[in-house]
C-alpha cells in the first residue's frame, strides 16, 4: 500500500440487517484532493464516511488511513476529524473551549493551546468570538467553528458531512468557494459528503457517485458530468436526455447507430465492443442539444426529427420540451444569446431536428434497468 | 461580548397565563404555606398535660424568659444533634447510591438500548410503583431478617454457619432507602440523557476524547440538570423518612422523622415535634434557595 493515498478502502460492506448499506466499496482517495461522495439520501455515502471516521465498523472489509490499517481502531485513534452535518458544538463550552477540546490528547501544552485556537479563529476570520457560546453565534459562524475545532488538530483527513446543509444558498456559495481555498492552502485530504452535484462540481477534484450502497462513477468532477458511464449518474448530474438505439455496424473508429425513432446516427468509438444489432442507450446533455429547422444528417450531423411540446422562456435561457416519433421526451436549454425574435422561431406543436454534435454523445454501460 | 437573555424581559410583564398559575399557587397555599404557618406557631408553645397546649398567660413574661424558644434550645441538645447527624449522613450515602446506580441505567434506557425497547425498561423502573411502600418495605423485612430468605439461602448452601445480622442496623436502612428512592433518581435522569445529542458524544471521540473523557467533559456537564434534580428529589425525602427507619431499622438507627413521629404520636409532645419538623424544612429550602441562586448567577437554567 503506497502512501501516495491517504484512504484506501477494500471491498467495504455495512450491512444493517438486511440491507447493504455500503456494498463492497472499493477506492483510494489520494493525498491532498478534494473528494466528494455525492448521492440521493440513503444511498450509502453517510455510513461510508463514517465508517471512514470509526462512528461505524464495516460488516467486512478493510480501511487504511495514510497506509496504516485502521479498520477496528475507534475515532479516537484515527488520524481523522469530522466536520458533523449538525456541526454538533458543545453547547455548554466557549467557542474557544470548543476549538481547544481535542489538543490535550495530541499533547499540545496548555501554552501552546491558546496560541492554536487564535491560529484557527483567525484562518476562519472568528478573533474576537472566543467567549460567545455555541447558541449566540449565527449558522454560518457556527458552520465555521466546527470547522476551526476540526482542523485545529492537524488531521490528515478531514471528513465533512454535508456541512453546508444548514445554510441559506446564498451563504452557501460563498462557503463553497472558501472550502476550496482553505482545502488547497492546508493541503488536507477532504473527503465531502453531499446530496447537491452542483456543490460537489464547484469544490471537488474527483466525485464518487454512489447508488444503493456501491460507487456507480469515480472520475474527476468534469468527466463525471460531461461522460457519465451510468443513467443513473447522467440523471443525477441533470442530463435525462436517452436515446435508444440499435448498433447497425462498428468499423473504422465509429459506430453507426439506428435509432429506436427512425434515422441513422455515426458517432464516434469509445473503445468498448458492440455487437452487430446489440441494443444500447446513450445520452445527450441538454445543453449540447440544439434545435433547428432543418435535417442535417445529410452533413454529418445526427438530427432527429421531433415535435415542440413545451417553451420555457427563463430570462438567460430557454428550457424546450420535444418529443421525437418514439414518443420519447428530451430536453434542450438554449442560451438566449440570440436576437429576442429569431430566439422564438418555433412554435409549440411545430416540428422541426434535434442535433447535436457527435461527439457530444455518451454511451451509456449496458446494465439491468436502474432507477 | 454578551448577548442579553431576553429571559428576564418577559418575567417582568404580567404573563398572561396568569390565572393559569393561580391553582397552584392555591395548592400551594393551602396544602405548604399554611400548614408550615400553623407548625411555626405551635413551635414556640409548651406541652400542656395530656399533650394539649399549655395557655400562655402572660405573652410578655413568656418571650422574655425565653420560653418561646424553648423547644428549639432542647433540640440543640446532643443526643438529638447526634440523630440530626445520622440523618443528614444516611440522606447523603443514599443519593450518592441512588446516583451511582441510577446513572449507568438511565444511561443504558436512553441511550444504548434500542429506541422501540426504551419504554418498556423505563416501565420496569417504575412498576415497584404499583404496591404499597409499606408493603414494599415489608419486603425487605422477609429477605433481610434472621430466618428470611438471604440467610436461609446462605445457610443451605452451605456459604456460612450463622445467620448474618442483616436487619434493624443501619444497612438494612440503607437498602431501604436506596430502595424506596431509587425511581425518583432513574426518572429525572433518563429525561436529561435521553434529550442529550449523541453527535456531540462522537464529537468527542473525534477529538480524540477517549470513553472516560467524553463522559466526563461531555456527557456529565450536559446532563447535569437531570442529575441536580435526581440529587434533590431523592435527598429531601430521605432526610424526612420514618417508615423505613422504624421497620428496617433498629433503635440505634432513629432518624429525625422518627424523632418526629414519637414527638407527635408516642410523646404527644406537640410543639417540640413541630419545631424540629420546622428546623428540618427550613434546612431543605434554605439548600433548595442557595442552589438557585447559585445556578441564576452563572446564568444557567434554573431548574426551581
Amino acid at each position: 500500500m503506497g502512501s501516495e493515498h491517504s484512504v484506501e478502502i477494500r471491498s467495504l460492506t455495512r450491512r444493517f440487517g438486511e440491507v447493504a448499506a455500503v456494498d463492497d466499496v472499493s477506492m483510494d482517495i489520494r493525498r491532498g484532493e478534494f473528494f466528494s461522495l455525492l448521492g440521493p439520501s440513503g444511498c450509502g455515502k453517510t455510513t461510508l464516511l463514517r465508517m471512514i471516521g470509526g462512528f461505524e465498523l464495516p460488516t467486512a472489509g478493510r480501511i487504511a488511513i495514510d497506509g496504516a490499517d485502521m479498520t477496528d481502531r475507534p475515532p479516537y485513534e484515527r488520524p481523522v476529524n469530522m466536520v458533523f452535518q449538525h456541526y454538533a458544538l458543545f453547547p455548554h463550552l466557549t467557542v474557544e473551549e470548543n476549538v481547544a477540546f481535542g489538543l490535550r490528547y495530541k499533547g499540545v501544552d496548555r501554552k501552546r493551546q491558546s496560541a492554536v485556537v487564535a491560529e484557527s479563529l483567525a484562518l476562519i476570520q472568528l478573533s474576537g468570538f472566543e467567549k460567545r457560546l455555541p447558541h449566540q453565534l449565527s449558522g454560518g459562524q457556527r458552520q465555521r467553528v466546527a470547522l476551526a475545532r476540526a482542523l485545529a488538530l492537524k488531521p490528515s483527513v478531514l471528513l465533512l458531512d454535508e456541512p453546508l446543509g444548514a445554510l441559506d444558498q446564498k451563504l452557501r456559495k460563498e462557503v463553497q468557494v472558501q472550502l476550496k481555498h482553505l482545502q488547497r492552502e492546508l493541503g488536507i485530504t477532504f473527503i465531502f459528503v453531499t446530496h447537491d452535484q452542483e456543490e460537489a462540481l464547484t469544490m471537488s477534484d474527483r466525485i464518487a457517485v454512489m447508488n444503493r450502497g456501491r460507487v456507480e462513477q469515480m472520475d474527476e468532477a468534469a468527466r463525471v458530468f460531461e461522460r457519465p458511464t451510468t443513467e443513473f449518474v447522467a440523471n443525477f448530474m441533470g442530463a435525462s436526455n436517452f436515446f435508444a438505439a440499435r448498433v447497425r455496424e462498428s468499423a473504422g473508429g465509429s459506430l453507426t447507430l439506428l435509432l429506436a425513432a427512425g434515422g441513422e446516427v455515426r458517432l464516434p468509438m469509445n473503445g468498448t465492443r458492440y455487437r452487430a444489432d446489440e441494443p444500447v442507450r446513450f445520452v445527450v446533455r441538454p445543453e449540447k442539444l440544439d434545435l433547428r429547422a432543418r435535417d442535417l444528417s445529410a452533413h454529418g450531423v445526427p438530427s432527429v426529427a421531433v415535435t415542440i411540446e413545451d417553451r420555457v422562456y427563463q430570462g438567460i435561457s430557454t428550457v424546450w420540451v420535444v418529443r421525437d416519433g418514439a414518443g420519447e421526451r428530451f430536453v434542450v436549454y438554449e442560451q438566449n444569446e440570440k436576437p429576442f425574435e429569431e430566439a422564438s422561431r418555433f412554435a409549440v406543436g411545430g416540428r422541426a431536428f434535434l442535433c447535436w454534435n457527435p461527439s457530444h454523445a455518451v454511451m451509456m454501460q449496458p446494465q439491468a434497468a436502474s432507477s | 461580548m454578551t448577548i442579553q437573555n431576553p429571559k428576564p424581559k418577559i418575567q417582568n410583564r404580567i404573563s398572561p397565563a396568569y390565572p393559569l398559575v393561580l391553582p397552584t399557587w392555591i395548592v400551594l397555599g393551602v396544602f405548604f404555606l399554611l400548614p408550615l404557618t400553623i407548625l411555626l406557631v405551635i413551635s414556640f408553645a409548651q406541652r400542656g398535660t395530656y399533650g394539649s397546649l399549655k395557655p400562655i398567660e402572660d405573652f410578655a413574661q413568656y418571650v422574655r424568659s425565653g420560653k418561646i424558644l424553648a423547644n428549639y434550645a432542647r433540640s440543640l441538645h446532643p443526643i438529638y444533634l447526634q440523630i440530626f447527624w445520622r440523618s443528614v449522613w444516611m440522606a447523603v450515602v443514599t443519593t450518592v447510591l441512588c446516583l451511582a446506580l441510577s446513572y449507568p441505567a438511565a444511561y443504558y434506557i436512553a441511550v444504548v438500548a434500542p429506541a422501540r425497547r426504551r419504554n418498556f425498561l423505563l416501565g420496569l423502573a417504575v412498576v415497584p410503583f404499583w404496591t404499597s411502600f409499606l408493603i414494599r418495605t415489608y419486603a425487605w423485612m422477609f429477605l433481610l431478617r434472621t430466618e428470611g430468605l438471604i440467610n436461609r439461602t446462605l445457610l443451605s448452601a452451605g456459604l456460612i454457619s450463622q445467620p448474618l445480622e442483616l436487619l434493624y442496623n443501619n444497612f438494612a436502612v440503607l437498602i431501604g432507602l436506596v430502595y424506596g428512592e431509587i425511581p425518583f433518581m432513574i426518572l429525572p435522569l433518563y429525561a436529561s440523557l435521553e434529550k442529550l445529542d449523541l453527535s456531540l458524544l462522537e464529537a468527542s471521540a473525534d477529538l480524540g476524547a477517549p470513553r472516560s473523557s467524553t463522559f466526563r467533559r461531555v456527557t456529565v456537564p450536559l446532563t447535569m440538570p437531570g442529575i441536580v434534580a435526581g440529587i434533590i428529589l431523592v435527598f429531601v425525602p430521605s432526610l424526612g423518612q420514618f417508615i423505613v427507619s422504624d421497620l428496617l431499622g433498629g433503635a440505634r438507627t432513629i432518624l429525625a422523622g422518627n424523632l418526629i413521629q414519637n414527638q407527635f404520636a408516642v410523646a404527644r409532645n406537640k410543639p417540640f415535634g413541630s419545631a424540629v419538623a420546622f428546623e428540618l424544612t427550613a434546612a431543605v429550602l434554605t439548600l433548595l434557595f442557595v442552589y438557585t441562586v447559585y445556578t441564576r448567577k452563572k446564568g444557567q437554567d434554573v431548574l426551581l
